[in-house]
């Protein structure tokens, strides 16, 4: 079957783009629910179960709330940088997903279709591109709400979200120098050829993890929204929709981090243990069964985000910082290195590219990650300007001993 | 001599953020299907592990005798005790020349339940009760009259006792 062309084309484009985006807002919805959810049972408490059944349309009723509530409008701020924000924190959330294929390619009467919106042959890159551009929202929040602890949360999060994105980009490039290709198609088949890339690449995958973290603005890494600190950091002077509005970008950003993380290290829609899923003829039948696939993927990792958050205190800022340069960085610049070098040599060795390829960097991945877990647990990397502190200390009393 | 600070060098187990964070992982997973402790309000008022103490002091009540008048002899005492001047008192006097209240009111959004007006009752006819539930949609409704104090269905609360202090 050939893709589909010409008007079905733009067709089935809007068609998808329709379904995606509402599909994307329903699960946001659902999972306001099951983060509320989540954190009460977590804290031995039932949490929202009053509107509908087990409480699921709670979203429905805070979103009905959400539109009737008043819209403020500080006196002193940049109105048009102020309506302006959540719009940009909020498209670029969304955009991100359009190269995500979530499930294999689906047979129509007017060809085949791909599941993710465009198939951009830059695909990876666009991501990069977009999901940059999630931090404006966020510092134009903070800077033109002129408030105090607006700005604050809207200068961490900009430090903070660029600082990750470096390492969270270099621990994608393990990934592209093993796929060979930045079209996410490519690199879901690629997987599917081999192993899923989180064992060749264990490293660059706890890389990522941590990275999308702090990316998508999370526990242990709120810093831009610490409430404990800064009422609500860079949206405190927002009310009704516009708040909602960051609200959906944060777990549309939480969404799109858990889909990069299956497509990227996870196979993507691919069903382990067959090659039943990703060999033509495409059937409807597939296309639900790696839909599934796909989603359950997605659903594990959304659900560790809210695991993670009721489990994890927030960061000092300067240890945000130790851990996203001084850490995560080397961690994944060398990865990089180390990976470039093993997959030449074994190029050079004439290994065809498949399982015991992806077995061998397997091993050196396995080795290079439990190195990183035994140094992570032995020495306190995570330490900040306290850890200097400490470690001057430590150099002054060793000083005086001496002396003595 | 620069001044030296005594570091300890706590074990590996208590201070690695890896285990750490693993650990915490787990307890919190275990949590998720713990027992919950929430008492579902509206529908459970009171469970094994939470229920009114009989020293509640909430929602007043008026002590009735056997011919169903009021017990009040309309001495004056409470609306003189009364810290936060919430009860307003007019007394009557029959042709047997009998005190009754004529009017009688307590405002409960005035009141802060501090049970003086029970413990100088020298009738025992005004009572704080055990029941907290007498929210209203205005503030008149919190001015209850001598009937509706006499109508009020909940128990007495027990006062504190100098002589038993644990009520026993």
């Amino acid at each position: 079957m050939t893709p589909v062309s010409g008007a079905a084309f733009v067709w089935i484009s809007l068609i998808k783009i329709l379904v995606v985006f509402s599909g994307l807002l329903t699960l946001i919805a659902f999972w306001t629910w099951v983060e509320r959810r989540g954190a009460a049972w977590i804290q031995n408490r039932l949490g929202p179960n009053r509107v509908g059944p087990e409480g699921l349309f709670q979203p429905v009723a805070d979103g009905l709330k959400n539109f009737i509530k008043e819209e403020t409008l500080p006196p002193f701020s940049d109105r048009f940088l102020f309506v302006l924000a959540p719009m940009m924190a909020f498209t670029p959330a969304l955009i991100t997903f359009a190269v995500v294929p979530f499930a294999s390619p689906l047979p129509t009467p007017w060809g085949l279709v791909n599941s993710a919106i465009a198939d951009l042959p830059i695909g990876f890159l666009f991501i990069l591109a977009i999901s940059s551009l999630g931090v404006y929202g966020v510092v134009l929040a903070g800077w033109s709400s002129n408030n105090k602890y607006s700005l604050l949360g809207g200068l961490r999060g900009s430090a903070q979200m660029i600082s990750y994105e470096v390492s969270m980009g270099l621990a994608a490039v393990a990934v592209l120098v093993l796929s060979g290709n930045i079209t996410m198609n490519e690199i879901v088949a690629r997987q599917q050829q081999s192993l899923w890339f989180v064992l060749p690449l264990f490293v660059a995958f706890m890389t990522f993890l941590i990275a999308s973290f702090a990316e998508t603005n999370r526990l242990p890494f709120d810093l831009p929204e610490a409430e404990a600190e800064l009422i609500a950091g860079y949206h405190t002077e927002y009310s009704s929709m516009k708040f909602a509005m960051f609200y959906i970008a944060e777990y549309s950003n939480m969404v799109t981090a858990s889909a990069l993380l299956v497509t990227l290290f996870l196979g993507g829609w691919d069903i382990p243990f067959t090659a039943w899923d990703n060999t033509p003829p495409w059937t409807v039948l597939k296309f639900v069964a790696t839909f599934a696939a796909f989603w359950a993927k997605v659903l594990f990792f959304m659900f560790g985000y809210v695991w993670v958050r009721w489990t994890l205190p927030r960061f000092r800022y300067d240890q945000l910082m130790d851990l996203g340069w001084k850490v995560l960085l080397p961690v994944a610049l060398a990865y990089v290195m180390v990976v470039a070098v093993a997959v030449w040599a074994l190029e050079a060795l004439g290994v065809a590219f498949g399982v015991p390829y992806a077995l061998a960097l397997t091993a050196v991945s396995a080795v290079l990650g439990a190195l990183l877990i035994w140094g992570l647990d032995h020495n306190r990397v995570i330490g900040g300007s306290a850890s200097r502190q400490r470690a001057r200390w430590r150099a002054d009393a060793a000083r005086a001993k001496g002396a003595a | 001599m620069a001044i030296t600070v005594k570091t300890l060098g706590r074990p590996q187990a208590e201070s690695s953020y890896v285990r750490a964070t693993l650990k915490g992982m787990a307890l919190t997973f275990k949590h998720l299907f713990a027992r919950k402790w929430t008492m579902q309000y509206p529908e459970q008022t009171s469970d094994a592990d939470w229920t009114l103490s009989k020293r509640w002091r909430g929602t007043h009540r008026m002590a009735v005798d056997e011919t169903g008048k009021a017990k009040c002899v309309a001495c004056g005492l409470c609306p003189q005790i009364c810290p936060a001047n919430c009860i307003k008192l007019v007394a009557g006097e029959d042709e047997k020349g009998n005190r009754y209240p004529l009017v009688y009111e307590i405002d409960e959004f005035r009141c802060v339940f501090c049970g003086y007006c029970q413990e100088v009752c020298p009738e025992e006819a005004i009572h704080v009760g055990v029941d907290y539930e007498n929210a209203e949609y205005s503030r008149d409704g919190f001015v209850y009259d001598l009937a509706r104090l006499m109508k009020q269905p909940h128990e007495v609360s027990t006062l504190w006792d100098p002589s038993d202090p644990k009520g026993e």
